[in-house]
């Protein structure tokens, strides 16, 4: 049985946790905060070594971004990671998810054989979890989404999708797309010992739209369908209001208001009748 | 173009690598995730972090600037100091144990031990199987070391080891000590040698732990040496050259515990300017007071000069050139910076400062007893006295 080849896709983002507002202008300030691997892409690049260690695979991570996204990929390369290829020219600059996905397909092409392909759920700077499945799209793959658990028996995946309010198990044969959530594993920490070899410049294979033999009307803003006309942060509406009295009295008045808001409708809480037996003994 | 070029290529770069950025990014992911959330219990219940440094050992925390061949991971001084001052703005403790186990146990039997030496104990502690602690101090040696009291008498091909050592970092959890011990009473400083001690050969007890001010996850206590016998193979270095070995040991080390000074301090000043934005006073953060704001100004200023004296101290190391002075100004100012910083730090923090559930609490005791050890503040200024005299 040969090696699994799996391909992986990173995303370099701003850490979010560290993105302030500027209080003057409204937007998000991103001077100074670092860039980490998206967190979810970390999830996918463990189940990649899952596969290396378990099953044994060559994996590769893909990224496309700005040339200072080669940190994402030797840190995926810390992380055990084999070999990694950076998408990185101004003709990509200003994609949407669509021309990324589009992208990224040529460049899953040119690397050529794959049995696997592994992305994270969505980025933490765009939320839109499009990428993914438009990428099983552009390359005739079965795509699985919200993967949180993967089993493989040599032949087929199967996969236990997290959905809202249920777990959907689906069998599906190599090749496919999976795209996974949070909830999937633990990444793990680059190690120290990886450092030196992943941060030798000959690790990393760079492609730009030349490599990849596509007309630049085909790529980047340009190319790209959606426009973001603006960016805010929502209006907060949120109040407080203090309740007073006795504790049994404030318990009284926090249920009827509760209950004006329909808070406590029966469509909404299956324990109703316990909150009335409990609101009469007041 | 090409005169620009010419230009900056003459000009000072203070930018870091890659590899730089990935081992500081490394060691902040770590430090948040395995250390931060005991650090303070560890602390309080004076509780060493075996299970962490187990899984900092595998991630290659206990060789980081032993090359790949002996175990480590081949990365330079500079990484080296940017990986123990991000362990130390979580876990100053941490920090020390692994700085301790680094710089002044493996370095010196990777630059002075022989092959054989390298083979049996520099590979097993670089990739953390086995705990290093380094034994120079005496109850009656301290600043002075020369005049320490430990014997090495010569038996055949073995030595036998009497003596007290303390205040011993990683004294009860190590498994390697390099011990050094007077091997002829008619000399003073060159009648010391360095001796590679495995506590399996047996004749070392183990003294009670001490109970400090600081840096209290860290074991520290006394080893007494009784009859301990040393096969003469583990004579590190020549015989007679300890003492000088020792100190060009602590040279580096004192660049470990300088990055870990800085650490403490970037703590107390992180937390300054998280309390002082969100505390309100008279209507408003207390950051907004000027009173407040040259206390912060003045902390982030003597950070910046402290990190440019480390990270030029671990840079000379780097391109082999002399850094004892600047290792130790880097010592001197870094860790009297961190108790500037950390005194101010309980200052903004008022009566909360005072409190054992805020951090800064934290960085105050640690922050004194870096003052102390690795060369006081007093001995510091007397090596760079010594060469800006000379």
């Amino acid at each position: 049985m040969h090696p699994l080849k799996i391909i992986v896709t990173v995303k370099q983002v701003p850490d979010t946790n560290q993105v302030k507002i500027d209080p003057v202008t409204n937007s998000l300030v991103r001077e100074g905060v670092p860039s980490i691997i998206n967190p979810e892409d970390r999830n996918a690049i463990e189940v990649a070594l899952w596969f290396k260690e378990h099953v044994g695979a060559e994996t590769t991570a893909l990224c496309m971004g700005p040339p200072q996204a080669v940190s994402a990929l030797e840190e995926a390369l810390a992380m055990g990671i084999d070999k990694a290829v950076l998408l990185s020219d101004r003709a990509f600059a200003g994609s949407d998810t669509l021309v990324t996905a589009f992208t990224l397909s040529r460049a899953v092409m040119k690397i050529g054989t794959y049995d696997l392909i592994l992305c994270g759920r969505q980025a933490i700077d765009g939320d839109t979890a499009q990428v993914g499945p438009q990428l099983a799209g552009f390359l005739g793959l079965p795509q699985i989404t919200y993967a949180e658990e993967i089993q493989y028996d040599g032949m087929t995946l199967t996969i236990r999708r997290g959905l809202e309010d249920s777990n959907e198990w689906i069998r599906v044969k190599l090749p496919a797309l999976v795209t996974v959530s949070a909830g999937i594993n633990r990444p793990r920490h680059p190690s120290l010992y990886n450092i030196v070899a992943a941060c030798d410049p000959e690790r990393i294979t760079r492609l730009t739209a030349t490599d990849l033999k596509v007309p630049a009307a085909m790529l980047g803003l340009t190319a790209s369908p959606t426009k973001v006309k603006k960016i805010f942060e929502p209006e907060r509406h949120a109040r407080a209001e203090m309740l007073e009295g006795e504790p049994s009295h404030m318990a009284r008045q926090l249920i009827e208001k509760l209950r004006a808001l329909h808070a406590l409708d029966r469509e909404h809480n299956p324990h109703e009748r316990e909150v009335s037996s409990a609101f009469n003994r007041l | 173009m090409a005169t620009l070029f010419l230009y900056t290529a003459r000009i000072m770069d203070f930018e870091l690598t890659n590899q730089h950025r990935l081992a500081r990014a490394t060691a902040r992911d770590v430090a948040r995730t395995e250390l931060a959330p005991y650090a303070q219990e560890w602390d309080q219940t004076m509780t060493f972090p075996g299970e962490a440094l187990k899984k900092l050992a595998r991630l290659g925390f206990m060789g980081i600037s032993i090359p790949k061949a002996y175990g480590g991971c081949g990365l330079d001084s500079i990484s080296y100091v940017l990986i123990i001052e991000e362990l130390a703005k979580v876990c100053a403790s941490t920090a020390i144990i692994v700085s301790v186990h680094n710089s002044v146990c493996a370095y010196p039997i990777f630059m002075l031990g022989t092959e054989e030496q390298k083979q049996s104990y520099l590979v097993p502690l670089s990739r953390g199987e086995k705990l290093g602690a380094f034994a120079l101090t005496e109850p009656n040696a301290g600043s002075d070391p020369a005049s320490l009291e430990t014997v090495a008498e010569r038996h055949g091909d073995h030595f036998i080891l009497n003596g007290t050592k303390t205040f011993i970092t990683n004294g009860s959890t190590a498994d390697i000590v390099l011990v050094m011990a007077r091997t002829d009473r008619t000399k003073r400083s060159r009648g010391i040698t360095a001796f590679i001690v495995d506590k399996s050969f047996g004749g070392i007890i183990v003294g009670s732990k001490e109970n400090k001010l600081g840096i209290r996850a860290s074991d520290t206590c006394e080893l007494i040496f009784k009859r301990c016998t040393v096969p003469a193979a583990n004579v590190l270095g020549e015989l007679g050259a300890g003492l000088g070995a020792a100190l060009d040991t602590l040279t580096f080390g004192r660049v470990g515990v300088a990055a870990q000074a800085l650490g403490v301090a970037e703590c107390a000043f992180e937390e300054s300017i998280r309390y002082s934005t969100q505390r309100k006073q008279f209507g408003r953060p207390i950051a907004d007071f000027q009173a407040i704001q040259w206390m912060l100004a003045d902390m982030a200023t003597e950070i910046e000069a402290a990190r440019s004296l480390v990270y030029r101290a671990a840079w000379l190391k780097d391109r082999g050139k002399p850094f004892a002075a600047e290792a130790s100004m880097a010592k001197l100012y870094a860790s009297e910076t961190a108790m500037r910083c950390a005194t101010k730090a309980v200052q903004i923090h008022g009566g909360y400062g005072c409190m054992k559930d805020y951090r800064v609490e934290r960085c105050f005791r640690d922050a004194k007893v870096i003052e102390i050890y690795e060369g006081t503040s007093e001995i510091q200024r007397l090596i760079i006295a010594r060469n800006v005299t000379k």
